[in-house]
């Protein structure tokens, strides 16, 4: 523990030495292309069968590197598609399937050529994969679809997909073979208000039927999962966001939770762990390994920059007594918590040897594998990936993106909220205005130049307003900014790009349903003739190639609780991903922004429309 | 010498087969009530997936596994407390239950409910729900729906774009090559899910809403359910139900078949010869010949079963239990047992020694009504 302090104080000191130099990129700057390029970002790890290799995915180079592991030699690249998410071995080794996000494709990867040998079409945004014990199926995590995939793992081809949790991403099969899990990054649609539910999807994995949903209550962004040896425990790591209280309580932790939940035989029950401590938090807990004698829980935090060690005989005895919920306990992981290892920026995927004496962390935004030997809890060795060496200012700013350091106590970052830089599907109360008062959706982050002002009552300008001074007061209630990092945040906030479409057709066209919704969407009069007011059209707020107008209107859906009825223009791009609706999140489903929230025809003029013509509407802005 | 020899052997041969009716399946019924644990006595739908057997009923959804019935309401996500129609993705296991509410699917214990407003079905009033492929098709109450689960596309069929004369829909059969649809009012509809085109059946004559002639065509235009299976299409009405081939059609009645009452809430179809038919007077199987009756009696309410040949000669079979009650309004199979869904609990009916196998039929995707 005193090392990691130490460390985190060189962090410091490192960080208060850049704040004195000289500011170079202006807020706004635009980001060169060749640096986004340029990085591995390795986001996740696999070992091959008899530990001589270790196969980095690295997202942002679109390639899995092949490094030998003892050395960090890199062996090989190989390219694969964009934004690889996950990728798993074949039982034997002899292939790699690898999951490209942004392509919709699983890479083949022949283990011994080092070439792709297949490319197959899957569902939107596959995320992660696994392989059954038979090697005859793959299953593919589809976040958009919310879905498990179960493809023939000869042919690529897709026998049914098995309903998931929303934002489906990370797999993993038991031990024996029989069961696979899934964790989902977004809570499943709930109510309005209510506390966000999650769940641990259970699959048979011979029937391929799911059998099984534990649920996670008030989890929204469950990550990895992993099973001991034996099959008798089960481990995810997961956030619980306090976002039914108003962000006014960050002092008292009332931000977010970082936790594990653990299952099966040893435990008897589903148990949240806290993983933070009373002062001092650790978030975004993503990657998972146990060790081969179950006797530790490795858990990697993207968010904090080190891997916590979870003394499992300890955490055993602990859940034993107390039979009661400690998950709100902070205290409580003093009990169990062995170690915490300060590694590279934003860990995630982790790879653990057969003996267990080696923990490998992929740290994504510095290009680096921490080697940790596990007996001493010391990292021994850093691999450093072929790649850019300088650190530029859209990195830099991506690392503040994604660190929590900034927050009291390291509670939380913005990568907290927009996970993976989307979004999190969830409403919050930020003002400290007292409770339930401007409950606002969370808004997608990619593409943003053109779409400001920010903020649901468009009170920000631009995005240095949005993530200077205000976020440090209200969110982070500690540490500013210095105007580099603000400038060097703004600029990657700015450079979010859009993800692909997947309801627009590849040649560009419109289905005949999309071209009806199209012609309602810009319609000048309705159904029955009467010319619609101009300020009543779709097209006339939601304009421009964003869809909107960057102006504020008041169209009806105010509440009660807003303190103005003025509200931001939302940018319509990527619409069909970024479900609830409305500046409160009050509508579950585009639809019910009409048949729900819009019945005196103030949001457009749309009760003139029959249902199929609303579905037409609909069909149409998810092309958007 | 010969011709008497000859006489004789008819003689013999005829009194052989008055004395011996056709061997049709024998069951004893085990029924289920609110006593046993069912959700509501009420039940409008059954469906059996492997051994667990789902029953749609006026309060909820129950689910009948290893001897005990857990019930799915409301509080549980489900659309409506009314479960009116089931069906079943063979492939996932998700069970699809039309509500009078809205349409909710059943995945692993999760319910996600799908209505007129926060989703693109076209009615809350579900009365009939098909799975085929990807694609699961509905029968509202304000038309037809398609939402195809891969890409959350609704797709809505009513007037404006199929020949569908009136849009409450009362069932749906949906297979890999054709979608039928039973209208109320409107005779059967027909999809072809090549040429992507719908084609309608009426009564014959088009104005008298039943038809004139035997065997000219649909009998009437208010079709309740429609079975399409080994290209076969059975449809069901009030007022007798209806054989179609693609090109002859061949109409059942019950002056001039086994059928019990011409007043059917549902048939199924087992393959292109066999069908199941859910009438108010009772349950009737038929083999293509021949017809068998499983009821209480109407004149003393004891259990009874009849058995019709295809001579017209009726036989009464000895038994002792019937299906909970003579008002049907679904069947499903398991294995060689069948369970029925009544207006006064669910009957399972264990197959007992004797008739041709019901097992081993060709798994049909079927579309029923519920009333």
């Amino acid at each position: 523990m005193r090392l990691f302090f130490a460390i985190l104080a060189v962090a410091l000191m490192v960080s208060t030495a850049e704040h004195l130099r000289p500011v170079r990129a202006a807020a706004g700057e635009e980001p060169a292309g060749a640096e986004r390029e340029g990085y591995a970002s390795p986001l996740e790890l696999l070992l091959s069968p008899d530990g001589a290799r270790l196969y980095v995915l690295c997202q942002q180079s679109g390639d899995v590197r092949v490094l030998e592991s003892a050395s960090g030699k890199t062996l090989r690249r190989v390219a694969v598609g964009r934004e690889p998410r996950g990728f798993a071995l074949s039982p034997s080794g002899d292939r790699l399937f690898v999951a490209n996000s942004w392509d919709d494709t699983v890479s083949v990867v022949d283990t011994k050529g080092l070439g792709v040998t297949a490319t197959w079409k899957v569902a939107a945004e596959p995320s992660s994969v696994v392989v059954d014990r038979a090697g005859s199926q793959i299953f593919v995590a589809n976040r958009i679809g919310g879905d498990v995939a179960v493809l023939d793992a000869a042919t690529g081809e897709e026998r049914k997909r098995l309903v998931a949790g929303d934002g489906a991403s990370y797999l993993a099969i038991s031990a024996g073979g029989n069961r696979l899990y899934a964790t989902h990054i977004y809570p499943n649609l709930g109510m309005h208000r209510t506390p966000p539910e999650s769940e641990v999807t259970v699959i048979d994995a011979n029937a391929g039927r799911v059998v099984e949903r534990l649920p996670l209550h008030s989890v929204a962004g469950a990550f990895h999962i992993a099973q001991s040896g034996d099959g008798r425990l089960t481990v995810v790591a997961h956030v619980q966001p306090k976002n039914l209280v108003p962000l006014a309580h960050v002092e008292h932790g009332w931000a977010f939770q970082n936790s594990i939940t653990v299952f099966g035989e040893d435990v008897g029950r589903t148990v949240e762990v806290p993983l933070d401590e009373l002062d001092r938090y650790f978030a975004y807990p993503f990657g998972v390994a146990i060790a081969p004698d179950k006797s530790r829980i490795y858990v990697t935090h993207a968010g904090s920059d080190c891997v916590t060690v979870v003394d499992v005989p300890r955490m055993l005895r602990f859940i034993h007594g107390h039979p009661g919920s400690f998950a709100q306990d902070l205290s409580a992981s003093a009990n169990y918590v062995a170690a915490r290892i300060a590694v590279g920026k934003n860990p995630r995927g982790v790879a653990l040897s057969r003996d267990g004496r080696r923990l490998f962390v992929a740290n994504r935004l510095d290009d680096t594998i921490s080697v940790i030997d596990t007996p001493t809890n010391r990292v021994v060795a850093t691999f450093a990936l072929d790649g850019p060496r300088t650190v530029t200012a859209l990195r830099r700013g991506e690392q503040t993106f994604y660190t929590a350091k900034y927050a009291f106590q390291g509670q939380f970052g913005c990568s907290s909220c927009h996970l993976d830089s989307t979004l999190d599907r969830l409403t919050w109360d930020l003002e400290p205005d007292g409770m339930g008062v401007d409950i606002v959706d969370n808004r997608l982050l990619e593409d943003l130049r053109g779409t400001e002002p920010f903020k649901w009552n468009g009170g920000n300008p631009d995005i240095p307003t949005e993530c200077g001074m205000r976020t440090e007061k209200y969110f982070w209630r500690s540490e500013n900014y210095d105007s580099r990092t603000l400038a060097d945040l703004a600029m990657y906030v700015r450079s979010i790009p859009l993800r692909p479409n997947r309801w627009r057709m590849a040649n560009g066209e419109l289905t005949p349903a999309q071209e009806r919704g199209k012609a309602i969407f810009e319609r000048a009069a309705d159904k029955f003739g009467k010319p619609i007011p101009e300020g009543n059209r779709c097209v006339s707020c939601h304009s421009g190639p964003k869809g909107t107008s960057q102006k504020s209107f008041d169209v009806g859906t105010g509440k009660a609780t807003d303190r103005s009825g003025l509200l931001d223009t939302p940018q319509l791009i990527n619409i069909a991903l970024t479900a609830p609706y409305l500046h409160d999140g009050s509508a579950r489903t585009l639809e019910e922004i009409w048949t729900v929230f819009n019945p005196k025809d103030r949001h457009g003029r749309t009760n003139d429309l029959a249902k199929d013509e609303l579905n037409d509407l609909v069909e149409y802005l998810r092309t958007r | 010498m010969k011709k008497a020899l000859l006489a004789l052997m008819f003689l013999g041969a005829t009194i052989a087969l008055q004395a011996a009716p056709p061997e049709m399946p024998r069951f004893r019924f085990e029924n289920f009530t609110t006593a046993e644990g069912l959700p509501d006595n009420h039940v409008f739908a059954v469906l059996v997936d492997g051994r667990r057997v789902w029953a749609g009923t006026e309060n909820g959804l129950g689910l009948y596994e290893n001897g005990k019935w857990k019930t799915y309401t409301t509080a549980d996500g489900l659309a409506h407390r009314a479960v009116l129609t089931l069906a079943l993705d063979k492939r996932t296991g998700d069970v699809w239950a039309g509500t009078m509410g809205g349409l909710s699917r059943v995945s692993g214990g999760r319910i996600d409910s799908f209505t007129q407003l926060n989703s693109g079905l076209s009615n809350n009033v579900v009365y009939g729900v098909s799975v085929e492929g990807e694609n699961v098709w509905v029968a509202t109450a304000a038309g037809g729906c398609r939402y195809n689960t891969s890409t959350g596309q609704w797709s809505l069929y009513n007037e404006r774009n199929t020949p569908m004369a009136e849009i409450w829909t009362y069932g749906v059969s949906a297979t890999p090559t054709k979608v039928y649809y039973a209208v109320w009012g409107s005779g059967v509809l027909e999809y072809d899910q090549k040429t992507q085109r719908w084609d309608k059946y009426d009564d014959p004559d088009g104005e008298n809403e039943i038809v004139l002639y035997k065997d000219q065509g649909l009998i009437h235009e208010i079709v309740t359910s429609v079975s399409y299976v080994d290209g076969i299409l059975w449809a069901a009405t009030y007022f007798g139900d209806s054989r179609y081939d693609g090109r002859y059609w061949h109409n059942f009645l019950t002056k001039d078949s086994g059928l019990p009452s011409n007043f059917t809430n549902q048939v199924r179809g087992l393959d292109a010869n066999r069908a199941w038919f859910c009438t108010d007077k009772g349950l009737a199987y038929y083999d293509g010949a021949n017809w068998a009756i499983y009821r209480s009696s109407l004149q003393d309410g004891k259990p009874e079963m009849t058995v019709r040949d295809a001579a017209g000669a009726v036989t009464a079979v000895t038994v002792s239990t019937a299906p909970a009650h003579n008002y049907i309004l679904g069947v499903d199979l398991q294995g060689e047992d069948i369970w029925v869904a009544t207006a006064k609990g669910l009957s399972h009916g264990m197959r007992e020694p004797g008739g041709a196998n019901l097992h081993g039929i060709t798994h049909i995707s079927h579309g029923g009504n519920r009333k």
